[in-house]
């Protein structure tokens, strides 16, 4: 499976705060599941429930946004990959903040979400601007490695290892781990443990 | 760049190459699955056609949704029954090995392999859940993955990784009465915080980590990823040697000599390089306990809760969240609070080192009025032997519910949960909202020997008070 991901258009939505754990993004109950499907309408869940209409999920003016902007350390705790799943359901195609947790970052690159990071001062300009104008044009390009909303344009980061696996379309690395079955049994039957285990 | 560390020699014995991306493709010695994070992987294998590479490099068993008042099949909740359905077919098909409920061998996938002898050192260890880094305790690379990530190690044993960076993280003297290595594991986050470990792995080293028990061991790289660090490890050595010995899959005979010698060779060199190094004093722990949100919002139990003025500027919008949600205010005491749940158990401190300290604290005492206190072993082997030891008529004689193996209220995927507004006292590893089950339940994390301390008063308890009576 090759798709290319250069650049995310469309319009964001901010989610202000640091250190927001997938178990908030996605409650610890709605992962009683065999499929990732319907995870979408349950991003969020118990933030939603508290704030009763008013957490930007909800609110009429970011429905249809496709670009996320959070603030630091975003996605930490939990494995889940349910919390990627439930915000690629819920619509979001790309990830823009100050830092991520790594397995979240991790998981987002094999679902094709690029999660891009900018300043501390980038993050709180962009959510701004959302907030004031939430149909301002937003743009984050992994060619350029710059993000756009409205007139306001700011550099971003990623690692070029995940950076090229975008812009490449090799973002899905299956086929290509795969493809190496012969060096891995090689890797495997150099390491010694495989043979005691075995005995 | 690190170099001649345990972290560089094994991620270099088990690189297969270097992908297209940038990113090694790297090896897997041991792969864990469970019910929650595997069936997605397996219907994405059917999907593309893909088999299982290595079979018998994978084990399973069930622990996140399984019930631990009565684990009679069928469940009563039908989902937690189709979700463990879906692992045995799917463990039947695939020819993978499956503790289930019942085989003797059953419980959290980060006690059970380690109690097997599966986790060894020098081996890379993936499974679906962040609380992986557990197996570094062995001094093994081992860390947390997602389910496509879960799919790729089904279908070719490897992983797509960047190399992380490495920061040896040194606790130097013995701990004081009391102190205990959850304490420790706290008070390293609380340092350097929740995201101060991400893009590292964490060499836990020092004479406080040399003196540990393997059990113990396991507790700090257990939590290492609340700390951010992916993986966490402790140096092999004699301590490790002798847990492992004749255990069920550990080398035996002439092997058994060999690997000594092999993982020997792997321990970071005396002139190894490292990113970073951080030293802490072991004298200055004190039983920690966290009165916020996160696992780095705690303090010593003779502390108290910090004022905003105390933190720095970006840690105090979180803060004011904290004091909302937990209802605490700063710069009150956080001792003296009172506590409605107290649970002992999970993959942090469920083992039977844990149980033994709890039920120390426990013995010849009776659980608070009002107080709801549960223990629940880690797996279905410390179940046995503490029921051997006769720890569980310790408990039952102070009115604690003795359970079934499982994860139980540390993440509450099954009927353990907190109500509304509850506040727990919990041997587990996270106090994120919402975690244990209810929207609004509050946590209080610490060890295992402070939960029960906080049973039996029904507050938040200095252990120490009561290891001096």
């Amino acid at each position: 499976m090759v798709s290319e991901v250069k650049s995310v258009t469309g319009r964001g939505v901010p989610l202000v705060g640091n250190d927001v754990d997938t178990d908030r993004i996605i409650p610890a109950r709605f992962l009683k599941c065999v499929t990732f499907d319907g995870l979408g309408e349950h991003a969020f869940a118990d933030d939603r429930a508290q704030l009763n209409g008013e957490h930007p999920f909800d609110l009429p003016q970011y429905q249809g946004a496709n670009i996320l902007v959070v603030n630091g350390n975003f996605g930490c705790g939990s494995s889940r990959e349910h919390a990627p799943q439930a915000i690629a359901k819920w619509g979001i195609q790309a990830i823009v903040g100050e830092s991520f947790a790594e397995i979240f970052f991790g998981n987002c690159i094999a679902l094709g979400v690029p999660c891009v990071m900018v300043t501390t001062e980038v993050a709180k300009t962009l959510q701004a601007q959302l907030q004031a104008d939430p149909q301002s044009a937003l743009t984050v390009d992994l060619e350029g490695m710059q993000v756009t909303c409205g007139d306001f344009v700011a550099p971003i980061a990623m690692n070029e290892g995940p950076r090229q696996m975008f812009v490449t379309g090799q973002w899905d690395a299956t086929g290509q781990l795969v493809a190496q079955a012969e060096n891995t049994r090689q890797v495997a039957d150099r390491l010694p443990y495989i043979a005691w285990q075995a005995s | 760049m690190s170099q001649r560390t345990l972290f560089d020699k094994v991620w270099d014995l088990h690189t297969v190459g270097t992908l297209p991306s940038g990113q090694t493709q790297l090896f897997i010695g041991l792969h864990l699955i469970h019910e929650v994070t595997s069936p997605q992987a397996f219907a994405m294998l059917r999907e593309r056609n893909l088999q299982v590479m290595f079979p018998d490099r994978t084990v399973a068993t069930v622990d996140h949704i399984i019930p631990t008042d009565n684990q009679a099949r069928p469940f009563a909740d039908p989902m937690a029954e189709a979700m463990l359905q879906e692992l045995e077919k799917n463990t039947a098909a695939y020819g993978i090995r499956f503790y289930n409920t019942g085989s003797g061998s059953q419980g959290i996938v980060h006690i059970i392999a380690p109690e097997q002898g599966l986790t060894q050192p020098g081996m890379t260890i993936a499974c679906g859940d962040s609380h992986t880094s557990t197996h570094g305790a062995f001094g093994a690379i081992a860390f947390g993955i997602g389910t496509s990530q879960v799919r790729d190690v089904l279908a070719s044993q490897t992983l797509a990784l960047a190399k992380l960076k490495v920061r040896k993280v040194e606790v130097n003297g013995p701990l004081q009465p009391g102190v205990y290595a959850k304490d420790v594991v706290l008070h390293i986050i609380r340092k350097l915080g929740v995201k101060g470990g991400v893009g590292y792995a964490y060499e836990f080293a020092g004479t406080t980590f040399a003196a540990m028990s393997m059990e113990e061991r396991m507790t700090v790289c257990n939590m290492a990823i609340e700390g951010g660090a992916r993986c966490g490890y402790v140096n092999p050595d004699q301590i490790t040697y002798d847990y492992l010995k004749g255990r069920d899959f550990a080398p035996k005979g002439d092997a058994w000599d060999q690997a000594v010698a092999w993982w020997d060779s792997l321990r970071s060199d005396a002139d190894a390089v490292y990113d970073d190094v951080v030293v802490f004093n072991a004298a200055d722990i004190a039983p920690t306990v966290t009165w916020g949100i996160t696992p780095s919002q705690g303090i010593g139990v003779d502390e108290s809760v910090p004022t905003p003025e105390e933190m720095p500027q970006d840690e105090q919008a979180l803060a004011q969240e904290a004091y909302s949600y937990m209802d605490l205010q700063p710069g009150k005491p956080l001792a003296g609070t009172k506590i409605d749940v107290c649970f002992i158990g999970s993959c942090t401190n469920g083992r039977i080192s844990d149980l033994r300290e709890a039920a120390k604290i426990a013995q010849g005492h009776s659980v608070a009025p009002g107080v709801k206190a549960f223990v629940v072993p880690g797996s279905e082997r410390v179940k046995q032997e503490a029921e051997a030891e006769g720890l569980d008529r310790v408990f039952a004689a102070a009115g604690f519910e003795w359970r079934e193996p499982g994860c139980s209220m540390c993440l509450a995927m099954n009927p353990d949960r907190l109500e509304g507004r509850q506040i727990s006292a919990s041997s587990s590893n996270r106090n994120f909202k919402g975690r244990q089950g209810s929207a609004s339940g509050r946590t209080l994390l610490m060890s295992p020997a402070m939960v029960a301390a906080a049973a039996i008063t029904g507050k938040v308890t200095d252990v120490r008070e009561l290891l001096q009576q």
